[in-house]
């Protein structure tokens, strides 16, 4: 080998293992995360209806998350007979996998060191975007491969919903594109460094970030997030009460455990993207001398963790949506609003004096 | 560069190996997966010339979008295997007569023109090269928004007219179906809705408004 092919190998060699490095660390961390707001989403739904939640399982219940992985993992997985075997074990990994892929793109903080971000792509959000609409495919195989009719009918209902949703995400994510006036996240966050707040002349504060000058689009994104993600109120993939357990039906063990780590995986994403596009994502709400010192990953990480709480909440507290009025949501509230808005914030951009 | 080159021969074969797999694959839905893949790779592809705006979009639309309504509807479809192959005996010369002439084409290409671009080639100097610092997705924008604004908008205004079209076509009003009218549901006070009736001991009571009210 001469000593230009050991070069070449030394650079990508560092460039390679710092790239697996992050991503460990990465997917480590979120699924440390993911563990404990999975033990808030319980504790906070166990609050609302007066109960104490899972407490058994180490101090105030901290391990629970743990303890049920254990449990997962040991159970033996029970395939159908009638079920198509690769596809019914492809499901759960496409949804784990791809809910997974998508934090590659999600900056976490920015300092003197660079950006916190695994890939710093220019098209970062529509790489979101793309992930996001590929979570419905592991839902469909599951469904499909299961060769049962409650799943079959669970994950039908679910492919129209999260295809109806993503329209007003999308065209919601374009009213922030269109003020941010760029694709890549860690612009769209350090754009809401200044806004309306100082426009009036205060200092840098949680007033300048997108929520305030499109709120209407705050709340349109925050309700589809939770239709994208098959949350509560629209849950109805899984509807108990119609569909046993919609197209989870048939699987057991570490299959369940990848569809449901993929869906918390997918949820906890939404709430990084209302972070980030909405609440400023790792700025600090008021950039004077005690906050400003505290490190932007504990602001996004808070901030994460409230939308989260959020999420958790509307679980406790609202009843569930029917499909037709699921439908009628998506379609005929959110999408002309939504496109009117983007009609709006670009009308306003142009002639208001701000490009 | 190697490693550029590494990345195009896994996309490549991969996208080659699962457009094979979509027509050899009997189950319908197994092939609407292999054309996800297929999909994917070609994306992948983009990625590696740079184009990485054109790359998410196909991801999007085609993957996003329209093979869930293929898979949507081939799920549905009750397919008979045995008619589809003897589909297949009986198809398969024509398919092999149109797959021969394009194979035919190519190579005429190639022997024509050697394995370098040619044409392609041709038209890439041709078009402004985009200035650096640019991100393709801005270039894009800037091209579309103003040299191409009419054809972008005829194009849209086509799509339109298919999705009218499309609705058209399948827009039925049953009658006697029940639906829900929001409006009237919150229109509705107590006046409209409860009924007060002085009931007579020892008599029965004759609705009088029935479906007034509903």
């Amino acid at each position: 080998m001469t000593q230009e092919t050991i070069d070449t190998l030394w650079t990508y060699g560092i460039w390679l293992l710092t790239v697996i490095g992050f991503s460990l660390l990465m997917i480590v961390g979120l699924l440390l995360i993911i563990a404990y707001l999975l033990l808030m989403d319980r504790k906070v739904w166990a609050a609302v209806q007066m109960r104490k939640g899972p407490n058994v399982v180490g101090p105030f219940g901290l391990f629970q998350s743990f303890a049920d992985l254990l449990k997962f993992v040991f159970k033996e997985p029970v395939i159908p007979a009638g079920a198509d075997k690769g596809v019914f074990l492809a499901a759960p990994v496409a949804t784990a996998t791809l809910a997974l892929t998508a934090w590659a793109v999600i900056p976490v903080s920015e300092n003197d060191w660079g950006r916190w971000v695994i890939a710093d792509l220019n098209v970062g959000v529509l790489y979101l975007l793309a992930i996001s609409s590929l979570g419905v495919y592991g839902i469909i195989m599951g469904g499909w491969a299961s060769n049962s009719k409650y799943p079959f009918m669970g994950s039908l209902r679910s492919a129209a919903q999260m295809v109806s949703y993503e329209v007003s995400i999308g065209l919601v994510i374009v009213t922030v594109l269109l003020c941010a006036g760029s694709l890549n996240l860690t612009e769209i966050v350090n754009a809401q460094q200044e806004g309306l707040g100082t426009g009036i002349g205060l200092p840098n504060s949680f007033l300048d970030w997108y929520w305030l000058p499109l709120l209407p689009m705050f709340v349109v994104f925050f309700i589809s997030a939770l239709a994208e993600t098959n949350r509560p109120p629209f849950d109805l993939p899984e509807a108990e009460s119609e569909l046993v357990a919609g197209f989870m039906v048939e699987y057991s063990s570490t299959p369940y455990l990848l569809f449901m780590l993929g869906e918390y995986v997918a949820i906890t994403t939404m709430c990084a993207l209302t972070t980030i596009l909405f609440l400023g994502g790792w700025l600090p709400p008021i950039d004077v001398a005690p906050f400003n010192w505290i490190p932007g990953f504990f602001w996004f990480l808070l901030k994460v963790v409230a939308v989260f709480f959020m999420f958790a909440m509307v679980k406790a507290m609202v009843p569930r949506y029917r499909y037709d009025q699921l439908m009628r949501l998506g379609w005929k509230v959110f999408l002309p609003l939504s496109l009117l808005m983007v009609v709006v914030v670009a009308g306003v951009l142009q002639y208001g004096g701000f490009v | 560069m190697t490693l550029i080159a590494f990345f195009f021969y896994v996309f490549a074969v991969l996208c080659i190996a699962s457009a094979a797999m979509v027509i050899i694959a009997r189950n319908p839905v197994h092939a609407v997966l292999f054309l996800i893949l297929a999909f994917f790779n070609a994306a992948g592809l983009f990625v590696l010339l740079g184009a990485e705006f054109l790359a998410m979009l196909l991801v999007i639309v085609y993957v996003g979008a329209v093979a869930v309504l293929f898979l949507f509807v081939v799920m549905m479809l009750d397919v008979d295997f045995a008619e589809l192959k003897a589909g297949f005996i009986k198809n398969a010369p024509v398919g092999a007569v149109v797959g021969g002439i394009v194979l035919v084409e190519l190579a005429l290409l190639f022997i024509v023109h050697g394995f370098d671009l040619g044409t392609a080639g041709k038209l890439q100097a041709a078009t402004p090269p985009i200035e650096s610092g640019i991100a393709n997705t801005e270039a894009l924008g800037r091209l579309i928004y103003t040299k191409y604004v009419y054809f972008f908008q005829a194009s849209g205004l086509i799509l339109l007219v298919a999705m009218i079209g499309a609705i058209v076509l399948t827009l039925r009003h049953k009658e006697g179906v029940k639906r829900q009218s929001i409006a009237a549901q919150v229109a509705r006070n107590p006046a409209t809705a409860v009924e007060v009736v002085k009931v007579p001991s020892g008599s029965a009571i004759v609705p009088s408004s029935q479906g007034q009210n509903s």
